[in-house]
C-alpha cells in the first residue's frame, strides 16, 4: 500500500475551484517535487492535505497508510504523521518554541496512546534536534517565531519537523527567500529526516532547492492539474526552458 | 489651614455611621456602561471593628520572599499583628496612615487629600467620609528602596453588607525608587460587600515607583477604586493592574504629569465570566512637553461577562513633543459576552504623536489551524492562544517572584474560564 494516494481531487476556495483533477502516490522512502508557476495550485495542495479549513474539497479522495485523510481534523492529520511546514510560519507570542513543541510532541503522542514525555526528558531530545538546523538552545526560550528573520522561522519549521518526525512531510515552499546558508541547513535537515518509512513533498517555485534535496520524481502543476512528472532531470529541464513550454504561459522563467 | 488630623481621625466612631451620597446613574458620562443599583445593597458604612484572621488565611495571596515588607489590611484598618515590618532603607517609612497621623507626620499632612479631593467622584468623598486607616509608605530623597513592599487588602465576614474604605499614600522623593504591590483579596469568596479604594502615589524628580494592582475581591463583592498618580520631571511611572475578581469592579487610574521628561507606562488585564462587569477608566494628563506615555489594557472575557474601558489622553498646548500611545484589546470567548471601549484623547498641541487603537475579536484562526497542524486542538489549543494573547501584557511585570506567582493565577482563572 502506498503511504499517500491522492485520486482525481478537486478544491476549491469561496467557490472558485484550484484543483482540477490531482492523482498523485506517494511511497514510503520517496521524495516528490512538485513545480509550477505562481497560481498554479502548489500551496493549495499543500494545504488541502494539511487541513485547510478555508479549503473545500468537492471530489475526489486521499487517503494515508488506505485511512480517509480528507476525513480527519487537521489536528488528527498530524496525529497520524502529516507535517506540513508553512510558507508563511504563524507567530505565537508569549509562548516559548520549547513549551510549544513539547506540547505537539505530547499530543501527538497522547493521540497514538503513547506516554507523554516530561520536561527534562523532552530537553534531552531537544537538544538531539536542535544539531538538525544547527541551533543552540537560546532559540528554546524565544517566543514561537515571533520577531523571527524570515530565514529563522523556515528553520524553525524544519526543527519542529525533526522534533515531530513525521510519516509525510509537506514542505510549502520553504526555500523562498532563503540566503544560501540557511538553504544549506534547511536542506540538510530535510536530508536527515529521510528514511524507508517516511515520505517527503517538496513544494517549491524554484530549482535550486532541488540541488541540496535531491527528489525521486518531479510533478509539474499548471492550472489545477499535474501536467508532467518525471525523474529529477525534469526539474533541470524546467530550469533551463521555463514553465511556458509546458503551460503555454508567458511567466518569466524564475528558475535561477 | 485645617490639619490632616482634622480631616482623618481614627476614632472608634468615625465611619461606623452611615453616610449619605447619592449614586451616579448611567446618565452619567463617565458610569454610563457600569449600572450602580447594585450598589444599594450595602451599607454606607464600616463594619464596626475588623474581622480576624487566621493563621493561614493569607497564604494563598502572599508572593514574593517572605521578608518582603508586608502590610495586611484587614476590612480596611492596618493588622499589626498579621503585617510585617523588617527594615527599610534609613529613613523609609512603612506603616498605618493613622499612626502616621497621630504622630503629626508632615509628609501625610503635605499629601494626603491633596492629590485626590473627596470633591473628585462620589466615592472618594465616601471614601474620605468613611475611612479610618491605610497605608503609609515614604521613601525620601536618594533613597532606593529594593525590596518590594506588598499590601494586602483583606475582606472578612464582619464587612459583609458594608464598606471598606481603605486609603494609601506613597510618596517617592526626588530620586527614590520603590516598589508597591497592592492586594485586594476576600477570604470568602462569596463574600457581599463594597470596597471603596483611594491611593495618592507621588513621585518626586526623577523618582521611579513600579506599581502593581491585583484585584481578586470575591465573586459577590463590588469594587470601586480611584488611583492618583502624580509625577514630577524625570521621573518614571510603571503601572500593571490586574483585575479576576468582584461582580462589579471599576478602577481608575489617572496620572498626571506636571514636568517635562516624564515616563508613564500604564498595563492592564482583565479576565471576566459568569455575568461580572470589570471597568477600567485612565486618564493621563500630558500638562508639560516631552513626556511619554504607553498604555497597553488587555481583556479575556467569556460568559455573559462585561468589560467597559476608557483611556483619556489629555494633552495641553503647553505639552509638546508628547509621545502617547493607547492600546485596548478584547477578546471575547463566547457570544455573549459584551465590551464597551472608548478612546478618548483631547489634544491641544500640535507637535506630538499619539495613537491610540482598540480591538474587540475571537481567537485567530491562522493561529489556531497552525496548533491543529502540530496536533495541538481543543481545550488546549485554546489556552495556548489566549496566554499569547495576555502575555504581552503579562510579561511586563517586572517583579520576578510576583510575575511566575500571577502567571500561575491568571493561567489557573483561564483553565476555568476555557474548561
Amino acid at each position: 500500500m502506498s503511504l499517500l494516494d491522492i485520486r482525481d481531487l478537486h478544491a476549491s476556495v469561496a467557490d472558485i475551484e484550484i484543483l482540477k483533477g490531482i492523482s498523485l502516490t506517494v511511497n514510503a522512502g520517496e521524495v516528490h517535487a512538485i513545480m509550477g508557476p505562481n497560481g498554479s495550485g502548489k500551496s493549495t495542495l499543500a494545504q488541502v492535505l494539511a487541513g485547510h479549513p478555508a479549503y473545500e474539497v468537492t471530489s475526489g479522495t486521499a487517503t494515508l497508510d488506505g485511512a480517509d485523510l480528507l476525513d480527519m481534523e487537521a489536528e488528527e492529520r498530524a496525529h497520524a504523521g502529516v507535517f506540513l511546514a508553512f510558507q508563511y510560519p504563524v507567530e505565537i507570542p508569549g509562548v516559548t518554541n520549547a513549551y510549544f513543541l513539547r506540547i505537539a510532541y505530547n499530543e501527538i503522542r497522547k493521540a497514538r496512546g503513547l506516554d507523554e514525555l516530561d520536561p527534562m526528558d523532552f530537553l534531552d531530545l531537544l537538544e538531539e534536534k536542535l544539531k538538525v538546523v544547527e541551533w543552540g538552545p537560546e532559540i528554546m526560550e524565544r517566543a514561537v517565531n515571533f520577531g523571527f528573520s524570515g530565514g529563522e522561522k523556515k528553520r524553525n519549521e524544519i526543527l519542529q519537523m525533526a522534533v515531530l518526525e513525521p510519516k509525510l512531510a509537506i514542505l510549502d515552499e520553504t526555500d523562498s527567500g532563503l540566503d544560501i546558508d540557511a538553504l544549506r541547513i534547511v536542506a540538510a535537515g530535510v536530508n536527515k529526516l529521510k528514511s524507508a518509512e517516511k515520505a517527503i513533498i517538496v513544494v517549491t517555485h524554484y530549482q535550486r532547492l532541488l540541488d541540496f534535496i535531491i527528489p525521486d520524481y518531479v510533478h509539474v502543476l499548471a492550472g489545477g492539474r499535474i501536467v508532467k512528472s518525471g525523474g529529477k532531470e525534469l526539474a533541470l529541464e524546467l530550469e533551463a526552458k521555463g514553465y511556458e513550454w509546458l503551460t503555454g504561459a508567458t511567466e518569466e522563467v524564475t528558475a535561477r | 489651614m485645617m490639619t490632616t488630623a482634622a480631616l482623618v481621625t481614627p476614632s472608634a466612631a468615625k465611619g461606623v455611621v452611615p453616610v449619605p451620597i447619592t449614586l451616579p446613574t448611567s446618565k452619567d458620562e463617565e458610569w454610563r456602561f457600569t449600572p450602580l443599583g447594585g450598589l444599594n445593597a450595602f451599607a454606607f458604612q464600616l463594619s464596626e471593628r475588623p474581622g480576624t484572621l487566621g493563621g493561614a488565611d493569607l497564604t494563598p495571596y502572599r508572593f514574593g520572599h517572605p521578608e518582603w515588607p508586608t502590610v495586611v489590611v484587614v476590612d480596611g484598618r492596618v493588622d499589626l499583628a498579621a503585617s510585617h515590618f523588617p527594615a527599610l532603607p534609613a529613613g523609609t517609612r512603612l506603616c498605618s496612615l493613622a499612626q502616621a497621623i497621630a504622630e503629626g507626620d508632615t509628609t501625610v499632612a503635605a499629601h494626603l487629600r491633596q492629590h485626590v479631593t473627596p470633591e473628585a467622584t462620589p466615592f472618594t468623598a465616601l471614601n474620605a467620609s468613611l475611612s479610618v486607616d491605610g497605608v503609609f509608605f515614604h521613601v525620601p530623597a536618594g533613597v532606593a528602596c529594593a525590596t518590594p513592599v506588598h499590601v494586602i487588602h483583606v475582606a472578612t465576614s464582619a464587612s459583609a453588607g458594608v464598606t471598606i474604605a481603605p486609603r494609601t499614600l506613597a510618596v517617592i522623593e526626588q530620586g527614590a525608587t520603590a516598589t508597591l504591590i497592592e492586594s485586594f483579596v476576600a477570604l470568602d469568596h462569596n463574600g457581599s460587600y463594597f470596597t471603596d479604594a483611594c491611593a495618592e502615589l507621588v513621585l518626586g524628580e526623577n523618582a521611579r515607583l513600579e506599581h502593581i494592582r491585583v484585584q481578586r475581591e470575591s465573586a459577590a463583592a463590588h469594587h470601586i477604586g480611584f488611583t492618583q498618580v502624580d509625577q514630577q520631571r524625570d521621573s518614571h511611572y510603571r503601572s500593571f493592574v490586574l483585575q479576576l475578581g468582584g461582580k462589579l469592579a471599576r478602577h481608575n487610574l489617572h496620572a498626571r504629569l506636571n514636568a517635562a521628561n516624564i515616563e508613564t507606562l500604564l498595563y492592564g488585564l482583565y479576565l471576566t465570566s459568569g455575568e461580572q462587569l470589570v471597568d477600567n477608566h485612565t486618564a493621563i494628563f500630558h500638562n508639560e512637553p516631552h513626556c511619554n506615555s504607553w498604555e497597553v489594557y488587555k481583556g479575556v472575557l467569556t460568559d455573559a461577562s462585561r468589560a467597559v474601558f476608557n483611556g483619556k489622553v489629555f494633552v495641553e498646548p503647553v505639552a509638546q513633543k508628547t509621545d502617547a500611545k493607547q492600546t485596548n484589546r478584547n477578546l471575547l470567548l463566547s457570544d455573549t459576552a459584551k465590551v464597551d471601549t472608548k478612546p478618548q484623547l483631547e489634544i491641544f498641541a500640535d507637535d506630538v504623536r499619539c495613537t491610540h487603537g482598540a480591538t474587540v475579536g475571537k481567537l485567530d484562526e491562522l493561529q489556531r489551524y497552525y496548533l491543529q497542524t502540530r496536533g495541538i486542538a481543543g481545550q488546549t489549543a485554546q489556552a495556548l492562544l489566549i496566554w499569547a494573547f495576555v502575555a504581552e501584557v503579562m510579561l511586563e511585570i517586572t517583579v520576578e517572584p510576583v510575575r511566575a506567582a500571577l502567571e500561575a493565577t491568571v493561567r489557573e482563572r483561564l483553565d476555568r474560564m476555557i474548561a
